[in-house]
């Protein structure tokens, strides 16, 4: 069943490309196109410029919820519960920032996108800023997070696999989410129905890098966290594999 | 005028015959649902009737020294006679008991000449054929005895009864009702993706009704499986909830469902909530399967189920496999009842459809 339907996704996204590159010349499989990811990229760029406001605020959210997680804890964290709070932490702001991604956008941009451009870039574009964005906002929670709650726990860490799967757990989220932003902005209910659709799916991911930034916190060697590693790569790529593949369909109304 | 009234009749009766033949062949066509009912019930009662095998499962006191001793065996599902043949066995070497009393069919009490100088920490006990491992702490251990040729047992005849197994016992049985639960949940989410992935090629909003009541099922099995595996683990476990790789992906599978149901009932127009509903239910499948393949196999060690982290499997459990030929058919029957389940939701929500127009 697995691979049938698998079968079956990759075979109806296959009909998608020949049938809308099909129409100005032999149908023809681009999957990629990195000239209007790129100009897509400088299109987020421009945009997050213009409203600084929204970074300053994401930036804050962290701020303030690793404050009041340092004013109800009061240090002494032992490590197991260090590295929870500080994923849950992230989580939330993960959600916070990436509600944002197709929310803000109003009809006439997206029709004029959608006159201009492939929507396969526009979801790779989206998930590569986002992934960016996401691995900036997890290092800078890491940096105001330790800075608040002691860094004891980094003592005897592998800082260079534990930044690893900060980097990659910021990765994934933004995978995950960015679908998951699309189909919340297309119901037209933001916010709520964006936690409840994406708090199950980030589960996955979520366990295996709380685990995999744990043993990078108790200084295991790499023979045994490359697994973890490779689980996280797996998932961040597949996950971004089906959001290329499913996000045409989301996309024409 | 007679010919054509014969004609008439033999018209009549071949037009019964045709429409007796229809209801045979829909009689036919619903096949799977009469297999379907049959292996339920069948596999239902076989699993709720057949014994247990008979086992030891306590004697008293629970350590002998040498001397002479007393001991009193209770057995379950067991039928010991007067003639029944008791001895100690400790590693290779046998004490025959000297003398037994049955009091009835589940106790007897055996008197035992324990020697000074046993070799194992821990003595078996055995009555006829069935055997207590490790029953009984033994004090005074020594060098070894010489063993005691006690008379030959001949096995019991062989019956239909499901294995008896310590910490499980009677709760075996829910193997039968707790494990076809998952089975059909998978099938039938299967089922909704397979819809779904038509709703993206041919935007039908049939494919989109069936692709919900399949999913509306779904739950309805996951929802009993939970009931199921939580009772089963009170019993077996201790607590109706363990933190555990099944249980995990179980709540994830629930709440993933439920969000899809959320998400269908926040969009009001038919061919959005269409095309929403399946790209977040192919999205979510997939991830589930990771979820519940892949990410069990890195966090390899923590799971109490049989088949991971050390546990025996199913394999190792049934070995005269009486659990498993009533195993498959109560997979199947839940299976093909669970698909009906489904249809008839389907049809109902068709019907409902054509009577809002």
């Amino acid at each position: 069943m697995k691979v049938s339907a698998l079968c079956s996704a990759v075979w109806f996204s296959l009909r998608g490309v020949c049938s809308t590159n099909g129409e100005g010349g032999p149908p023809t499989f681009v999957p990629v196109k990195p000239g209007e990811i790129a100009a897509l990229l400088r299109l987020e760029v421009a945009l997050d410029l213009r409203q600084r406001a929204a970074w300053a605020g994401m930036l804050l959210y962290v701020v303030s919820a690793v404050y009041v997680c340092y004013l109800a804890v009061k240090g002494g964290l032992g490590l197991a519960t260090w590295n929870a709070l500080f994923w849950i932490i992230l989580l939330f702001a993960a959600f916070n920032a990436l509600t944002r991604s197709f929310q803000r956008e109003d009809a006439g941009r997206q029709l004029y996108l959608y006159t201009l451009v492939d929507p396969r870039s526009v979801i790779l574009a989206r998930a590569i800023y986002n992934a960016a964005s996401m691995v900036v906002l997890s290092l800078l929670s890491l940096l105001v997070y330790s800075l608040l709650l002691g860094t004891e726990v980094l003592e005897n860490a592998d800082l260079l696999q534990f930044v690893l799967a900060v980097v990659l757990g910021g990765i994934g989220f933004a995978a995950v989410l960015t679908l998951i932003s699309a189909i919340a902005a297309r119901a037209g209910n933001g916010i709520g129905l964006m936690a409840i659709l994406g708090f199950p799916l980030v589960l996955p991911l979520l366990l295996t890098v709380m685990r995999a930034s744990k043993l990078a916190l108790d200084g295991v060697a790499w023979s045994i966290t490359s697994t973890y590693f490779g689980g996280l790569v797996l998932l961040d790529v597949i996950t971004i594999t089906l959001a290329w593949i499913l996000f045409p369909y989301l996309w024409r109304d | 005028m007679q010919r054509t009234q014969k004609n008439a009749r033999i018209k009549l009766r071949s037009n019964d015959q045709r429409r007796d033949n229809e209801q045979l062949f829909r009689a036919m066509k619903n096949w799977w649902k009469f297999l379907g009912i049959g292996l339920l019930l069948l596999a239902s009662i076989a699993a709720l009737r057949i014994p247990l095998a008979p086992a030891l499962v306590h004697v008293s006191p629970d350590r002998i020294a040498p001397g002479t001793t007393d001991i009193t065996i209770t057995g379950y599902n067991t039928a010991f006679t007067s003639g029944a043949l008791v001895k100690l066995v400790n590693e290779e070497q046998q004490v025959c008991a000297t003398s037994v009393s049955v009091l009835d069919a589940s106790h007897l009490t055996a008197r035992f000449e324990v020697p000074a100088g046993m070799k194992a920490n821990l003595t078996d006990v055995s009555v006829d054929d069935l055997i207590y491992t490790g029953a009984l702490f033994t004090e005074g251990l020594g060098a070894g005895i010489t063993s005691a040729v006690c008379p030959e047992t001949y096995p019991a005849p062989a019956s239909f009864t499901f294995p008896n197994r310590s910490i499980l016992y009677e709760s075996i049985r829910n193997l039968h009702f707790h494990v076809p639960m998952w089975f059909t949940m998978i099938v039938l989410m299967g089922i909704s993706v397979f819809q779904s992935i038509k709703v993206l090629g041919n935007n039908s909003l049939d494919n989109d009704l069936a692709a919900e009541m399949a999913a509306r099922i779904g739950l309805v099995f996951c929802v009993l499986g939970l009931i199921t595996g939580a009772l089963w683990a009170r019993a077996t476990w201790g607590a109706f909830w363990t933190n555990d790789v099944k249980l995990n992906g179980a709540a994830v599978t629930g709440l993933i469902y439920v969000a899809y149901l959320v998400l269908r009932g926040s969009v009001q127009d038919a061919h959005k909530r269409a095309r929403l509903a399946a790209i977040y239910n192919i999205f979510a499948f997939m991830l589930l399967v990771l979820f519940l393949f892949v990410v069990p196999r890195l966090n390899a060690i923590d799971s109490l189920h049989p088949g991971n982290g050390g546990n025996s499997g199913f394999n190792d459990l049934d070995m005269d496999n009486s659990l498993r030929s009533i195993f498959y058919p109560a997979v199947l029957g839940w299976i093909l009842v669970g698909c009906w389940m489904y249809d008839l939701r389907v049809r109902a929500a068709r019907l409902a459809n054509n009577l809002d127009r």
